[in-house]
C-alpha cells in the first residue's frame, strides 16, 4: 500500500461556457481572455480546441446521435494534438481497463471519490482518448478523475496523463475481428507500467491480468474473483499449464504464481489490508458487481477515502448508463442487462431472476458488437432450459442455431416488443449486447 | 465397417480455443446423436497426451504464441500423426489449420515448424483479413458452398498432394484465390470458430467419414436458416 494522495495545488483554466451553434464556437474568445484578467495556463489553441469538441458534442446530442463524448473529443483532438496531456496535467487522475466491469467500476469509484472533492469522468463509457478529452474539458476544475479506458488504449492514456492509478480487473475473448488478443494485449500493459510512477490496483484472481500489471513499481492485489477461465489455463509467462485450486492459482514449470492479495472478496464480504471486513450491501446486483466495488474501493482507499466512507456512498448506485435499469412498459417491468462477450453473459446469467422467470435476448453484430457472432457458441446458454426465452435482435438466426444445439426452448421474435408483450404483465430480463442494448433503451427511455 | 459410437477429440482447448471453436464439437455431436450415432467426446488439454484411438479430431484457432505452443507439444507427443497415419478425421480450423501445414508464421513472421500433416506453407500476409467468406467446394466432396467468418493474416501455399477445400467467392481464404486444404480425410480451414454451424454439409461429411456409413438427411432447422440467411448477405450485396 502507499499512501493516499493528496490533491494537488490546483491551476486550472477557467472554466468555458458550452456554446450552441458552431458559429459562435468558431468566434469564441475564452473568457480569461475577453475579461482580460489572468492568463490561463492552457493556450489559446488547446482552449479553443477543448470549446469546440464540447460544441461539437453538444449538437451531436442534440441531433440524437448519442450522447456527444466521441466526436466532441475527435474535434478537440483534431485541433491540438496535445490536448488529453494538457487537460490530465496537474490532475489525480484513475485509468479504469477490463474486458468487463470498466463502465461500472468508473462509476462507483467516481461516487466514492467525489467525498474529496469533484471528479471529471467519462461517464457514457466513451472510453477512448476522444471521450477521456471531453470528460476532462467537461470538468477543467475537477482536482480528480476518473477514466474509463478501451483496453488497448491503456499505455497511450496513461502516457498522456501520467496517470497516478491504474485499476486492471479482468481480461477475456472480446470482439476478436476488432479487438487485439488478450496475451498481447497484457503484453502491452507490462511495457507500459515497466518504469511508469504510477500506483496499480489490480485482480489477482485473473492470472493474464496479474501478469499485465506485476511490472509496475507498486501494486495493491485484489482477490476480486474469476468465473469465466476459459482463457487462462496456461502461464501468461512461459505457456505452461496453471493449477488451479479454488482462487488459488500458479505455474507447474516457472515462478510465476498467484499474488498474495491485500484486499479479499469474499462472497457479499470484503476484507481490508488492515484485516478488517465490510459487508457490501450493493443495489447493483451479482458478483460482478461486487467484484466492481472491492476494485473501487482498493482504488479509493488510495486516495484516503476509506470503506467506511465509501461503502455507502456505492450503495447509492443502482443503475449504470442504463445497466440494471428497470423499465416500465404496459404492466411490465423490463429489466436491462448488458453482456458483450462470453465472460459477460456468465455475469449476466448470474444475476437473472430465478427460474421460470421469462428472458429475452437480442444479438446485434454492428461495428461496436463485433460483426462476428461465433463467441455465442463459447456460451452455455443451458442454463437457460425451463424457462420461456425469446431470440431478437438483427442476429436473431445465429442466436436461434446457438438456442437449438443447447436444446432450449425459445421462440424468436422481430423486436423486443414481440417479447415484451408476449409475456403476461410482469418481470422480464432482457440481455442485449451493445448495440441492440443501445437500441432497447432508446426505445423505452434512456434511463441512467 | 460401420460404426455406431464415435469418439470425437477436442485438441487443446487450453491453447487453441479462441472464439467459439467448441461450436463444431457441438455440432457433430448433435448431428451424429440425430442419426442415433453415439458420440464420447475428450478433451484433450496440452499437458496431456493425445489418444490415438479418435475417431475425428478438432483443433481450434489461437494466438501467435499458443499456436506456436501448440505446435511444439503435439510434434512432441506425436498422437495427432499417429491418429493420421490411421487414416482418422481431423478438422482444423484457422491457427489449427496452418499448424497441420510444414510451415507457418510466428509473432514475428518467424517460420515455426508445424505437424506436416499437409503439404503446405503459411506466412503472413501484409493485411490483416477479417469478414465473412463463402466458397465453392471442391466437386470431388460433393457438398455444398461453405460460409464462414474469417480472422487471420495468414497467407497459405499448397504444394503437391493436398488440394484447396474450395475457390473463394467473398473473402480471402488462402490469398490466391482459394480456400482451406484437404487430403483425405484431413480438412482445414480459414473459416474459423464455429465453421461447422453454418456448414451442416461439410460436418457430415466428416461425419460420413468417421462413421463409414451413409447418413440419413436431418432437418437442417434454425442452423440452415442461419446459412441461408449469411450466404444471401454476403453473395447479395
Amino acid at each position: 500500500m502507499i499512501a493516499p494522495i493528496p490533491p494537488n495545488q490546483l491551476c486550472r483554466p477557467a472554466s468555458i461556457a458550452v456554446t450552441l451553434s458552431a458559429a459562435d464556437a468558431l468566434t469564441y474568445v475564452p473568457r480569461t481572455y475577453r475579461d482580460g484578467g489572468q492568463l490561463s495556463d492552457l493556450p489559446v489553441r488547446a482552449q479553443l480546441a477543448a470549446a469546440l469538441g464540447r460544441t461539437a458534442s453538444k449538437m451531436s446530442r442534440l441531433a440524437g446521435r448519442g450522447d456527444g463524448s466521441v466526436i466532441g473529443g475527435r474535434v478537440g483532438l483534431a485541433l491540438d494534438h496535445d490536448l488529453l496531456r494538457r487537460l490530465a496535467a496537474d490532475r489525480r487522475l484513475v485509468l479504469v481497463s477490463a474486458t468487463n466491469g470498466k463502465t461500472t467500476t468508473t462509476r462507483l469509484i467516481v461516487s466514492a471519490l467525489r467525498e474529496r472533492g469533484e471528479v471529471a469522468t467519462n461517464a457514457f463509457g466513451a472510453n477512448m482518448p476522444s471521450g477521456h478529452v471531453l470528460a476532462l474539458a467537461q470538468s477543467p476544475e475537477a482536482p480528480y478523475a476518473v477514466l474509463e479506458c478501451d483496453e488497448k488504449y491503456v499505455p497511450m492514456v496513461l502516457a498522456e496523463t501520467g496517470a497516478s492509478i491504474v485499476a486492471l480487473m479482468n481480461l477475456s475473448r472480446d470482439q476478436m475481428d476488432r479487438a487485439a488478443e488478450i496475451w498481447l494485449l497484457a503484453g502491452k500493459w507490462r511495457k507500459a507500467l515497466d518504469g511508469a510512477d504510477t500506483h496499480v490496483v489490480a485482480n489477482c484472481d485473473d492470472p493474464l491480468v496479474t501478469w499485465g500489471a506485476s511490472t509496475a513499481k507498486s501494486v495493491t492485489w485484489v482477490s476480486a474473483g474469476q468465473h469465466w477461465r476459459e482463457d487462462s489455463w496456461c502461464c501468461p509467462e512461459c505457456g505452461g499449464p496453471l493449477d488451479r485450486e479454488g482462487v488459488h492459482w500458479k505455474c507447474r514449470e516457472c515462478h510465476f504464481a498467484r499474488p498474495k492479495p491485500d484486499w479479499i472478496l469474499h462472497a457479499d464480504r470484503v476484507t481490508t489490508p488492515r484485516g478488517r471486513t465490510h459487508e457490501l450491501a450493493l443495489q447493483l446486483p451479482g458478483r460482478a458487481n461486487r467484484a466492481n466495488a472491492v476494485i473501487a474501493l482498493a482504488v479509493v482507499a488510495q486516495f484516503g477515502v476509506e470503506p467506511e466512507t465509501a461503502l455507502p456512498r456505492l450503495a447509492e448506485v443502482t443503475s449504470v448508463a442504463g445497466r440494471y435499469t428497470t423499465v416500465e412498459h404496459e404492466g411490465r417491468q423490463v429489466r436491462l442487462l448488458l453482456a458483450k462477450n462470453p465472460a459477460g453473459w456468465l455475469e449476466a446469467f448470474d444475476v437473472l431472476e430465478p427460474a421460470p422467470g421469462p428472458v429475452a435476448l437480442s444479438i446485434n453484430a454492428q461495428g461496436p458488437d463485433g460483426r462476428d457472432t461465433s463467441w455465442l457458441w463459447d456460451v452455455d446458454y443451458r442454463v437457460l432450459r425451463g424457462r420461456p426465452v425469446w431470440a431478437t435482435g438483427e442476429r436473431r438466426l445465429d442466436l436461434a442455431a446457438r438456442l437449438e444445439a443447447a436444446e432450449v426452448r425459445f421462440a424468436v421474435v422481430d423486436d423486443i416488443d414481440q417479447a415484451i408483450m408476449a409475456i403476461g404483465p410482469g418481470r422480464l430480463d432482457v440481455i442485449a449486447n451493445y448495440t441492440a442494448f443501445q437500441h432497447i433503451r432508446a426505445r423505452y427511455g434512456r434511463v441512467v | 465397417m460401420s460404426s455406431d459410437r464415435i469418439k470425437i477429440v477436442w485438441i487443446y482447448p487450453d491453447l487453441l480455443s479462441t472464439y467459439g471453436d467448441r461450436g463444431n464439437v457441438i455440432m457433430l455431436e448433435r448431428r451424429a446423436a440425430l442419426r442415433g450415432i453415439f458420440t464420447d467426446i475428450v478433451h484433450v488439454r496440452s499437458d496431456e497426451s493425445v489418444p490415438v484411438d479418435g475417431d475425428i479430431y478438432l483443433m481450434g484457432g489461437g494466438e501467435d504464441r499458443p499456436q506456436i505452443l501448440g505446435a511444439q507439444r503435439l510434434r512432441a507427443d506425436g498422437g495427432l500423426q499417429r491418429a493420421a497415419e490411421y487414416g482418422s478425421v481431423i478438422f482444423a480450423v484457422c491457427a489449427g489449420y496452418q499448424l497441420l501445414g510444414t510451415e507457418f508464421g510466428g509473432e514475428e513472421g518467424q517460420p515455426v515448424e508445424g505437424l506436416g500433416l499437409l503439404n503446405m506453407r503459411s506466412g503472413r500476409g501484409t493485411k490483416r483479413a477479417v469478414g465473412e467468406i463463402a466458397g465453392n467446394v471442391d466437386t470431388a466432396l460433393q457438398i455444398p458452398m461453405i460460409t464462414g467468418f474469417e480472422n487471420h493474416q495468414g497467407v497459405t501455399h499448397l504444394g503437391p498432394g493436398v488440394r484447396p477445400l474450395a475457390t473463394t467467392v467473398v473473402g480471402v481464404g488462402n490469398g490466391d484465390g482459394t480456400e482451406g486444404a484437404y487430403r483425405d480425410h484431413i480438412v482445414g480451414t480459414y473459416m474459423h470458430g464455429p465453421a461447422l454451424v453454418r456448414n451442416p454439409g461439410l460436418a457430415d461429411l466428416l461425419l460420413r467419414w468417421a462413421s463409414r456409413r451413409d447418413l440419413a438427411p436431418v432437418d437442417n432447422s434454425w442452423a440452415g436458416r442461419l446459412r441461408e440467411e449469411r450466404l444471401a448477405a454476403v453473395l447479395h450485396t
